[in-house]
C-alpha cells in the first residue's frame, strides 16, 4: 500500500500535527511519500525521514507559500496520481480538512476526516472517526480503492524510526483557476503555542471577570509552554480573540493537559475538550458541572490559586 | 443574486448521544433537533444579504421527511423557499453529490454552508461541492461581503485570520462572527407555513463509506478533589500519576 502524506508548513517549518500524520502513515505500513508545498526549511523536510517518510517531495513554487485550498488540492491530487498512491493521509486543520475534501472528490477516493486511530485492515479498511463533536465514535469502512484520511491530533505517536531522507523537488504546473481565491492579507499571532497543536492548554471563562486578569493565565501558560484558550462568552465579549474560543462552536482541542479556570463546564464547552488526556478544573463553585468531566479539581478562587499554582509548577520543574 | 444555504438537521448541542440496534442507529428518542449551529450562521448572513441587496435565498436539506420542521424554521428565519432531497444523509460525499446535482440544475451565485455539521463533523461537504461544480470553496469563513461580482472574505486559520477575494460563484463554509443567529418572529413563522417546500428524489451515489458501528467513549473516572491550600499536591499528581507534566 503506497501512502502519500501532505505535510503542512507554517513559516517554513513543518507543523507538529503533520509529523503525527507521517508517523501515522509509517505505522500503517508501506512506503511513505511526504509532500510539502511552498517554502519550507530543507533540514525540516529531510528530518521527515526520521519519522517514517521514505521519500520527500517538495513543491517549492512561491505561489504555494499561501495556503490556497484549490491550488493545494490540485498539487496534492496530481502527486497522488503521479506516485500511484493508494492512501492520502493528512492532519485535520483549517487548511488540511477542506483540502482533503477536494482531493478526495478529484481522485474519486473514500473520504474520512476526524480519524482517531490507525485503520483496521484485517477485514477491509475500517477507520474510527470522532462524531457528534467528540461525544461518540463511528467505525466506518472505506470501500473505494483510493482513500483519503484526515487524522485528529494524538492519532499517532511521533517517534524516531529512521534517518534523514533526501528531498526531491516536485515541479508543478498551476492553472489560473487554482488561484481563483486570492489571499490579500493575513493576521497571525507569532511566537505563541498554537491552540490546536498545544500539548497543554490553559483556558479561562467568565469567572476570570475581565480581560485585565488574563495576565495570570498567560503567566501559567508561559511556565507550562501552553496555549491559552477561553469559553465562548469570553470571546463573544471580546476579552480574547475568537480563535481562542474552545468548544462545540469553536476550536476542538486534544491536549495532554487541559486546565479550565472559571469555566462552568457547559456541555457545549465540554464538546471541544473531551478528547483531552487529563482535565484540571479550578472553580469556586463546588457544584460547577465541569468537575464531573474532570480528572482533578480544586474548589477555590482563581485569583488566589493561579499564582500559587504557577509558583508550585516552577518549583517542581 | 441567487443564494443557496445548505442546512443540516442535528441534535441540539445539549443532547446526550445514544445508539440503538446494537449500536448501528442513532437513538432519536427524546432528542430535540435544530439547524446546525454553523449552518445557522450561514443562513443568518444569507438573510442579511437578502435584506441589503435583494438576493433570493433557497434552503436545502438532504434528509428524510422528519427534517421538514427544521426547513420550516429556516423559512421562518427568512429563506424564500426550501428544497428537501429525500434521503438519509449517510456521509459527506453522499450529501455533497445531492447538493451539487441540485445546484447544477438551478445555478446559484453563492452557496453557503456551515464549516461543519455537528453530528458527522466532516468539514467536507463544502469542499466536495466546490470540486464537483468546479468552483472555489473557502472555509471556515468568518466574514463575507459582496461587492458586485466579487466577494471579500475573512477565513479563520490557526492562531489568526486571512483576508481573501474571490469572484462569484463559490461555496463558503461559515462560522461566527459572520452574522448573529436570527430568531424567527411571529410574522416569519406565519409566512413560513405557505412558502414553497419542494421534495426532490436523490440521485444514486456510491460514496465509498460503509458504517460498521457506533461507539460511546468509556465513562470518565471520578474526579479527584484537591484542597485549595495544597496546589503542590496537584502538581505532584499531574507529574507522577497523570504523567502530563
Ligand atoms: C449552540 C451553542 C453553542 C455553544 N458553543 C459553545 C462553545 O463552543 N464553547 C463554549 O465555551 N460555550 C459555548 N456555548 C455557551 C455555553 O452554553 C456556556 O454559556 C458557556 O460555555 C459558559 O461560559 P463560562 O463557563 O465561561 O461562563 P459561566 O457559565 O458564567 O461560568 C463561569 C464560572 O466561573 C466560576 N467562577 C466565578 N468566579 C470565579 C472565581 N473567582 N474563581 C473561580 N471560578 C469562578 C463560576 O462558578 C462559574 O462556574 C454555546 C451555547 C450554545 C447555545
Ligand atoms: N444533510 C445535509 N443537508 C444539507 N446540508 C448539509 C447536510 N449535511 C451537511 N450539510 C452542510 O455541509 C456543511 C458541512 O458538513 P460536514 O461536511 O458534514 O461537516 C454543514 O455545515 C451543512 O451546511
Amino acid at each position: 500500500m503506497k501512502i502519500l502524506v501532505f505535510v503542512e508548513c507554517a513559516d517554513g517549518n513543518v507543523k507538529k500535527n503533520s509529523l503525527e500524520a507521517v508517523a501515522f502513515a509509517h505505522t500503517m505500513g508501506g512506503p511513505v511519500t511526504a509532500l510539502a508545498l511552498g517554502s519550507a526549511a530543507q533540514v525540516e523536510l529531510e528530518a521527515l525521514g526520521k519519522y517514517g517518510a521514505t521519500k520527500v517531495l517538495h513543491a517549492a513554487d512561491a505561489r504555494l507559500n499561501q495556503g490556497i485550498i484549490q491550488a493545494y488540492a490540485s498539487v496534492i491530487a496530481k502527486a497522488f496520481q503521479d506516485e500511484g498512491s493508494d492512501v492520502l493521509v493528512l492532519a485535520d486543520s483549517s487548511l488540511g480538512t477542506p483540502v482533503a475534501a477536494r482531493v478526495a472528490a478529484r481522485v474519486d477516493a473514500s473520504l474520512a476526516s476526524n480519524v482517531v486511530e490507525l485503520p483496521n485492515m484485517s477485514a477491509g479498511f475500517v477507520v474510527k472517526r470522532s462524531i457528534y463533536t467528540g461525544k461518540a465514535f463511528a467505525r466506518v469502512e472505506l470501500t473505494k480503492p483510493k482513500k483519503v484520511i484526515g487524522i485528529k491530533k494524538n492519532a499517532a505517536e511521533v517517534k524516531e524510526v529512521g534517518s534523514n531522507c533526501p528531498v526531491t523537488p516536485y515541479p508543478v504546473t498551476l492553472a489560473d483557476a487554482d488561484f481563483a481565491t486570492a489571499i490579500t492579507s493575513s493576521e497571525k499571532a507569532t511566537g505563541e503555542v498554537l491552540l490546536p497543536e498545544a500539548n497543554i492548554v490553559v483556558s479561562g471563562g467568565r469567572g476570570m471577570k475581565g480581560p485585565e486578569h488574563w495576565g495570570m493565565l498567560e503567566e501559567l501558560a508561559k511556565t507550562l509552554h501552553a496555549a491559552t484558550g477561553c469559553s465562548k462568552p469570553v470571546s463573544d465579549m471580546g476579552w480574547r480573540p475568537h480563535h481562542e474560543h474552545v468548544g462545540q462552536t469553536g476550536v476542538k482541542v486534544a491536549p495532554q493537559l487541559y486546565i479550565a479556570v472559571g469555566i462552568s463546564g457547559a456541555i457545549q464547552h465540554l464538546a471541544g475538550v473531551n478528547s483531552s488526556k487529563c482535565i484540571v478544573v479550578i472553580n469556586k463553585d463546588p457544584e460547577a458541572p465541569f468537575f464531573k468531566a474532570a480528572d482533578y479539581g480544586i474548589v477555590g478562587d482563581a485569583f488566589d490559586i493561579l499564582p500559587k499554582l504557577n509558583d508550585a509548577i516552577k518549583a517542581a520543574r | 443574486m441567487k443564494i443557496l444555504v445548505c442546512i443540516s438537521h442535528v441534535p441540539d448541542t445539549t443532547s446526550k448521544i445514544n445508539f440503538t440496534d446494537n449500536n448501528t442507529r442513532f437513538d432519536a428518542n427524546g432528542v430535540q433537533f435544530i439547524i446546525g449551529p454553523y449552518d445557522d450562521y450561514a443562513l443568518a448572513r444569507a438573510v442579511e444579504l437578502k435584506e441589503t441587496s435583494g438576493a433570493t435565498v433557497t434552503v436545502l436539506n438532504v434528509g428524510p421527511a422528519d427534517t421538514e420542521p427544521t426547513l420550516r424554521k429556516a423559512l421562518a428565519i427568512g429563506a424564500d423557499d426550501a428544497v428537501r432531497i429525500n434521503a438519509e444523509p449517510t456521509d459527506s460525499f453522499f450529501v455533497a453529490r445531492q447538493i451539487a446535482e441540485h445546484a447544477k440544475a438551478v445555478g446559484y451565485d453563492l452557496i453557503l454552508m456551515g464549516r461543519e455539521s455537528i453530528d458527522y463533523n466532516g468539514g467536507a461537504v463544502h469542499g466536495i461541492v466546490g470540486e464537483l461544480l468546479g468552483i472555489p470553496s473557502v472555509s471556515p469563513v468568518m466574514k463575507l461581503d459582496i461587492e458586485g461580482n466579487k466577494a471579500k472574505l475573512a477565513r479563520e486559520i490557526e492562531g489568526g485570520k486571512e483576508y481573501l477575494e474571490v469572484n462569484l460563484p463559490f461555496v463558503a463554509g461559515c462560522q461566527e462572527p459572520i452574522a448573529e443567529w436570527k430568531i424567527p418572529n411571529m410574522r416569519g413563522i406565519m409566512s413560513a407555513r405557505t412558502k414553497p417546500l419542494k421534495v426532490v428524489e436523490p440521485v444514486s451515489v456510491d460514496s465509498g463509506i460503509k458504517l460498521k458501528q457506533f461507539e460511546l467513549p468509556p465513562p470518565k473516572g471520578a474526579v479527584k478533589m484537591i484542597p485549595a491550600d495544597n496546589v503542590q499536591e496537584l502538581v505532584s499528581l499531574l507529574k507522577n500519576e497523570a504523567k502530563v507534566l
